[in-house]
């Protein structure tokens, strides 16, 4: 029997996870006090009018766009080591070893997405503070479309980890195009009532539609209360990101290591 | 008639970082079976050599070929053919010395059967059988470097290039890796290159290249670089050794080279020579030595500085 990179790659990614307290603290800890934060102290300020004449509290707003947030910071957590392994570590070894490039890139993007599914199934138990009980359907629906938001994230992550010279680079870059990405995506508030540009922008970036989907998906098989880009739609932008993500990362990973003297 | 295959060829080599000249028209051969040394101070050009020879760097001018195989053309076959051990061990602390190699094992693609029987044979070779189990990041940094050395050594490849072994170790951890690449010469008749800016490193490959600036600047055997500086050396310290070396060449048949703050003679009896400096120049030596030529004295002779002082000239 012939032994694979890629799944030898992922379960490195798990158990490497598993075994960094820290890094598992941090990874659930941290999109958990940034719903909760919002949420609660939201709650009173902010409720969300919906066609149907109901009110929408701000916790069961934010949870989708929560789901997105926890793909964005372990796609940066896991892909965070490749800016150093490439000159030194493991990574400089495995780039000398007749391994492909894109089981390379595949290996990693999908740890980082199981990581990411793994803490949404925990999030899954704190639904119920949110008022909304999903369908069992509609939360297979929702870890389907969040591991496919996160293998796109994941692949960015490689992207732009193999440009960076520095973790402080790497970390400026992500947070310069990921935070924008995610606030801008209708997670955070809704595209209607934003000015005219905001709402373009929104429209054109692809994270809204992981974001629409994953709500579609909370409230499936019924509508979702606001207005939600065709579940079709929906999905194929998040399918196509990632797709091209993962093409990205492994063009950029076939190119040779960037030398910085 | 065939050309024999050498496991390392290169004609001409250069590389450039942008102005800075990193490799300057490098030309060796390695053969096979060989312990080969590259000897060279930090800033040699000995790392971007290793990078260029894993196909991890595009050399920006000239030839190399590994086993016959140009590595930016045939990068696949070059790593299977190559095991390289970095400055810096390629292990995740957090798994253990097994979970370490089974990954890179399925990087080389080995066969389970292959992993296993490369196990057997390479953990007794650097006395880890006990060690599997165990956490990298709990053993002591000798041991991290022979299991790295397994890591390496995992896909049988018959060259392996070794980047500064020494660097980080005791004495006694040098020691047993030491022997444990001479295990893994006689039972595996790998080749080696080594590259080093340790004298006591390179004494022990039996041919060598010493790297200056990016460039070699002389290659043979450690033996026949020592002879060719002659049976033994007379260095003499003073305040003034340009002066010094001018008035011992006038005076004297010899030929002189000033390194430092020092003089360095070469000539066929040091004792005589010294003695005929003493009568002429007596009063400048504030010490003489005579010995046998180091490797570092070698270096001296080849480069005008020293193995450990700055390799950049002083402007």
């Amino acid at each position: 029997m012939k032994m694979h990179a890629v799944p030898a790659l992922w379960r490195r990614e798990m158990v490497k996870f598993v075994r960094d307290a820290n890094r598992v603290a941090g990874a659930v800890l941290q999109p958990l006090a940034v719903w909760l934060l919002l949420g609660f102290g939201f709650r009173d300020s902010f409720s969300l009018p919906t066609p149907a004449g109901m009110d929408m509290p701000y916790l069961e707003f934010l949870f989708p766009g929560m789901m997105a947030l926890v793909a964005l910071f372990t796609s940066i957590f896991s892909t965070i080591s490749i800016v150093e392994e490439r000159h030194s570590g493991f990574l400089q070894a495995a780039l000398a070893t007749p391994v492909r490039r894109s089981s390379l890139v595949l290996g990693s993007a999908l740890g980082s997405t199981t990581l990411a599914v793994g803490q949404g199934l925990l999030f899954f138990a704190l639904i119920p503070l949110t008022g909304h009980v999903p369908s069992l359907p509609g939360l297979a629906l929702m870890a389907g479309i969040l591991a496919l938001v996160a293998l796109g994230f994941a692949a960015l992550g490689v992207v732009v980890a193999w440009r960076s010279r520095t973790t402080r680079g790497f970390h400026a870059v992500m947070n310069l195009c990921l935070i924008p990405l995610w606030v801008l995506s209708g997670a955070f508030f809704p595209a209607e009532g934003a000015p005219g540009v905001l709402q373009w922008a929104i429209r054109l970036n692809p994270v809204s539609y992981g974001v629409d989907a994953l709500r579609t998906a909370m409230y499936w098989p019924q509508n979702p209360p606001i207005d939600a880009s065709s579940f079709a739609l929906s999905l194929a932008v998040t399918g196509l990101f990632a797709a091209v993500m993962l093409i990205l990362a492994t063009r950029t990973a076939r190119k040779p290591v960037r030398e910085f003297r | 008639m065939s050309m024999p295959v050498h496991p390392i060829h290169i004609d001409q080599l250069t590389h450039r970082y942008g102005s800075l000249t990193a490799l300057d028209n490098i030309s060796l051969t390695v053969p096979k079976g060989a312990f080969y040394g590259l000897l060279g101070p930090n800033g040699s050009g000995k790392t971007t050599l290793f990078r260029i020879l894993s196909t991890l760097l595009n050399p920006s001018e000239g030839a190399v070929r590994i086993f016959g195989a140009d590595p930016r053309t045939y990068p696949a076959s070059v790593r299977q053919h190559t095991g390289v051990v970095f400055q810096s061990a390629a292990l995740d602390g957090e798994l253990t010395v097994q979970e370490n190699l089974r990954t890179h094992a399925a990087l080389y693609g080995l066969r389970r059967s292959t992993f296993r029987e490369r196990l057997a044979r390479l953990l007794p070779l650097f006395g880890l059988e006990e060690r599997l189990h165990e956490r990298t990041e709990r053993l002591s940094g000798g041991l991290k470097r022979r299991v790295d050395l397994v890591r390496g050594l995992l896909h049988a490849p018959p060259l392996l290039l070794l980047d500064e072994p020494a660097i980080g170790l005791d004495p006694a951890a040098r020691q047993a890796f030491r022997e444990a690449i001479d295990r893994l010469r006689r039972q595996e008749g790998t080749t080696i290159v080594l590259a080093t800016h340790l004298m006591e490193e390179a004494d022990r490959c039996n041919q060598l290249a010493i790297l200056d600036r990016g460039r070699v600047v002389a290659h043979d055997t450690p033996d026949a670089l020592k002879q060719a500086i002659g049976e033994e050396t007379l260095w003499i310290e003073c305040d003034d050794p340009q002066d010094l070396a001018e008035r011992i060449a006038k005076q004297l048949d010899v030929s002189t080279q000033v390194i430092g703050l020092r003089v360095q003679l070469s000539g066929p009896n040091a004792h005589d020579m010294l003695s005929r400096v003493y009568e002429t120049a007596g009063d400048a030596i504030r010490s003489a030595t005579i010995r046998r030529p180091t490797l570092e004295d070698v270096f001296m002779v080849h480069t005008g500085h020293g193995l450990h002082e700055n390799g950049r000239p002083v402007s």
